[in-house]
């Protein structure tokens, strides 16, 4: 039944138990500022977290499964990232935190409370985006806006949300008319327009041109200044890298690692990357290393590691890259070694470590690959 | 190797506002349901296709089945004569008696004009016949050798049976046949007993079917589709209000419809609507209706995912209502047997009231028969519809 008065997050709940059993604690997020912050947004620590979920699992037509025993903690003023490519079931995830899909089992707290009986307010609490959302075509842009607010108890006015996303001159436009960043704008403007304190993002910037995602960057982090959460999904790695304070890369419907962009690139071994392709001199070894075959090449995988201050290596093609923590000390050791083995270099390059290398260590494939 | 120092500035420690960080307005009970009626009325009106389709269409149709059917001052009557002996006599026999019935005509007393023009024409046996079938003319008539005549005419053709019963009549009276009795006629065309009479009412009660099935039926599916619905309860919304607003824009509408096409009528065909009562309560039934055919729209679409497989629904449910309830023609046509069945479809009873109300100025409390049958109908699709309805 629809409660009318409003209740402040901490005003029920004792703590429900939700205790970090999870493998990755080592990264787990609690800071003394975290604490501060929570402590100073009128959350305290007997709450639930924003959102907490344990052992989700979601399995369509008693046949695919598309989450597998999931479990997320996100603390207030995080923006916290999904991140997997497609299929790996972030939008499973995300509609049953938004409580729109019923979980096939586990358990989603939102502020402690549940979807089931506490509907109606957590909707006055949280804004959505959806992935694709396509609002009618032949209302204004202040109009849609004004239709969202008028759903939440006690909306932002119009004008503001319109000015905070820079979509004041659009305002007597159709939605039909704008662009994709603008239409995107706009779904993002109906989310915070109830004035939420979690903002569930999925995919927010897919698609958009690169002024558009960094205008919706600032939006999200704008809101989060004001000690809003964000749950968002994304398969870009800078988004993710950028944007979040802490992120779960979720493969087959799995968390396969969860903590700070920083953290998971530190795991990785390196914060540098070496990437080099080498030639045979024919000249110096004659026909010796015509039949080599690609096992033989692997082998020499364990040459490359043992160079000075490299962590990890793998071959992409022709290309072998190297994670390294100082490349001062790999390169010039990585270059007499070719010298010595008589081939020649083709290409060489450094660059910073990425997320996209953590996925690629975690699971062999690239993000953007199906 | 992850640390507690890994603190992100992101967070914005120093930056702290409670939230919410802005003057809030409250919102009323009912602020999501007006906001959500409104929206749908300003969409439709932005939508040139569906002002077409709502307001004007019915309004063609009834002007152009107007005009096509409208009672003509008397109906001429063509036969062809079989090439004969006797042919030109039976001509110049039906052209006295048609030129005697003209002659009526002119008499100040119209209506007094029994007889009806005949025009007749000689053709050869087999093209007269061939004529005939295939509907050229009413009747051919041959006259054989021993001065009696034969017609040919077909049963199922009822200008056919009649053609041949005047014909016969008036070679009968010109051949010198007197009659047995006096008689007088009076004709009937009064507004109220004619084709476009019949016609209004049912084009109201199918229009109300058309843009309840459609206004709801659809509009729900393009929504769900385009995953509004989904957006719309991940907001606090009462989704209870978004069937009532969708339920009642259609309210809205019915009285521009039904202004539009009563009022038409009464310009254009001169036709009677008896009394501001019957006004009233041709408003009444036409909410009934409206809210009726939204109740059985929404239930068509309460699970389609697709407005390919809704448009197929709609169609279904309403392809029968079509045929029987008696819009365009009576359905008085159809085996008696069948009539229980007609009058319990919704648009049956939504016809036959809008057509008692306004003709005969019937009033509503005699007819809760109908009115039951359309509340059953639209109660049941709604009960029906919100226990499948399907959101996402």
């Amino acid at each position: 039944m629809a409660r009318r008065k409003r209740q402040r997050p901490d005003a029920n709940v004792g703590t429900s138990a939700l205790k970090q059993s999870h493998t990755n604690g080592g990264a787990r997020f609690t800071t003394p500022s975290a604490a501060r912050n929570r402590r100073e947004l009128g959350y305290n620590l007997r709450v639930g977290s924003p959102i907490q979920c344990t052992n989700l699992r979601k399995t369509y037509d008693g046949k695919v499964e598309a989450v597998r025993g999931l479990s997320l903690q996100i603390e207030a003023g995080q923006c916290f990232g999904l991140l997997g490519p497609n299929g790996a079931g972030k939008t499973t995830t995300i509609e049953i935190l938004e409580g729109l899909l019923a979980p096939t089992s586990g358990e989603v707290r939102i502020f402690g409370h549940t979807w089931k009986e506490n509907e109606r307010q957590l909707r006055e609490w949280i804004g959505i985006s959806l992935q694709e959302t396509r609002l009618s075509e032949k209302l204004n842009v202040r109009e849609t806006i004004e239709l969202f607010a008028s759903f939440y108890s006690e909306p932002r006015p119009a004008d503001d949300i319109l000015e905070q996303l820079e979509l004041t001159e659009k305002a007597d436009a159709w939605v039909g008319k704008l662009s994709g960043g603008q239409k995107q704008r706009l779904a993002v403007a109906t989310a915070l327009v109830g004035n939420p304190r979690i903002l569930f993002l999925d995919e927010p910037t897919t698609g958009l041109d690169p002024q558009s995602r960094r205008q919706l960057w600032e939006i999200i982090r704008a809101f989060q200044k004001k000690g809003g959460t964000v749950l968002l999904t994304t398969h870009y790695m800078d988004e993710a890298e950028r944007l979040c304070d802490r992120l779960a890369i979720v493969d087959h419907g799995q968390i396969i690692a969860e903590g700070t962009p920083s953290d998971l690139i530190e795991r990785l071994g390196g914060h540098h990357v070496v990437e080099f392709q080498v030639s045979k001199n024919v000249s110096n070894n004659g026909n010796a290393h015509h039949d080599r075959n690609e096992d033989e090449e692997d082998d020499n995988l364990d040459h490359w590691r043992s160079l000075p201050s490299v962590e990890s290596v793998r071959r992409e093609d022709a290309t072998i890259c190297l994670s390294v923590r100082e490349p001062h000390l790999t390169i010039p050791a990585l270059l007499d070694a070719v010298t010595s083995q008589g081939h020649q270099l083709e290409h060489l390059s450094t660059r910073q470590a990425s997320l996209e290398d953590v996925f690629v260590q975690l699971t062999g494939r690239h993000l953007r690959e199906d | 190797m992850a640390t507690t120092e890994t603190n992100p500035p992101k967070l914005h420690a120093d930056n702290q506002q409670p939230l919410p960080t802005h003057p809030a307005r409250r919102n009323g009970r009912w602020s999501g349901y007006r906001h959500l009626l409104w929206v749908r009325i300003i969409e439709l009106r932005r939508e040139p296709e569906v002002v077409f389709w709502v307001f004007i269409f019915p309004l063609l149709l009834a002007a152009g089945l107007g005009i096509a059917f409208r009672n003509k001052p008397a109906d001429i009557t063509s036969v062809v004569v079989i090439e004969g002996a006797g042919a030109q006599k039976t001509l110049a026999m039906l052209q006295t008696a048609s030129e005697k019935a003209s002659f009526d005509k002119s008499a100040p007393d119209k209506s007094s004009s029994a007889h009806s023009t005949i025009r007749a024409t000689v053709l050869d046996r087999d093209s007269a016949l061939k004529a005939f079938h295939f509907g050229k003319f009413d009747l051919a008539i041959e006259s054989n050798p021993d001065g009696s005549y034969t017609y040919y005419y077909d049963p199922a053709r009822p200008e056919s049976v009649l053609s041949r019963v005047e014909i016969d009549a008036t070679l009968q009276s010109v051949a010198g046949r007197k009659d047995a009795i006096q008689t007088s006629s009076q004709s009937s065309s009064e507004p109220g007993s004619r084709y476009i009479d019949f016609l209004i009412p049912g084009l109201l009660g199918m229009n109300l079917m058309n843009s309840g099935m459609w206004g709801v039926g659809f509009a729900l599916v393009e929504m769900r589709q385009r995953k509004l619905l989904k957006r719309f309860v991940a907001t606090p919304m009462r989704r209870s209000d978004f069937l009532l607003a969708l339920t009642s824009s259609r309210l809205v509408l019915m009285v521009i419809e039904v202004g539009l096409l009563l009022g038409f009528g009464v310009l254009v065909f001169h036709m009677r609507v008896q009394g501001w009562r019957s006004v009233l309560s041709v408003l009444l039934l036409a909410s009934l209706g409206a809210v009726t055919f939204g109740g059985v729209g929404l239930l068509t679409a309460c699970r389609a995912q697709k407005i390919e497989s809704v448009s197929g629904l709609i169609n279904l449910v309403m392809m029968p209502m079509w045929i029987f309830s008696g819009v365009f023609f009576s359905y008085q046509k159809f085996p008696a047997i069948a009539h229980p069945f007609i009058k319990a479809l919704p648009l049956t009873a939504l016809n036959d009231a809008l057509r008692a109300t306004i003709l005969e100025g019937a009033s509503l409390s005699s007819q809760s028969g109908r009115l039951l049958v359309l509340a059953i109908w639209g109660g049941v699709s709604f009960i029906l519809a919100l226990r499948w309805f399907r959101w996402t």
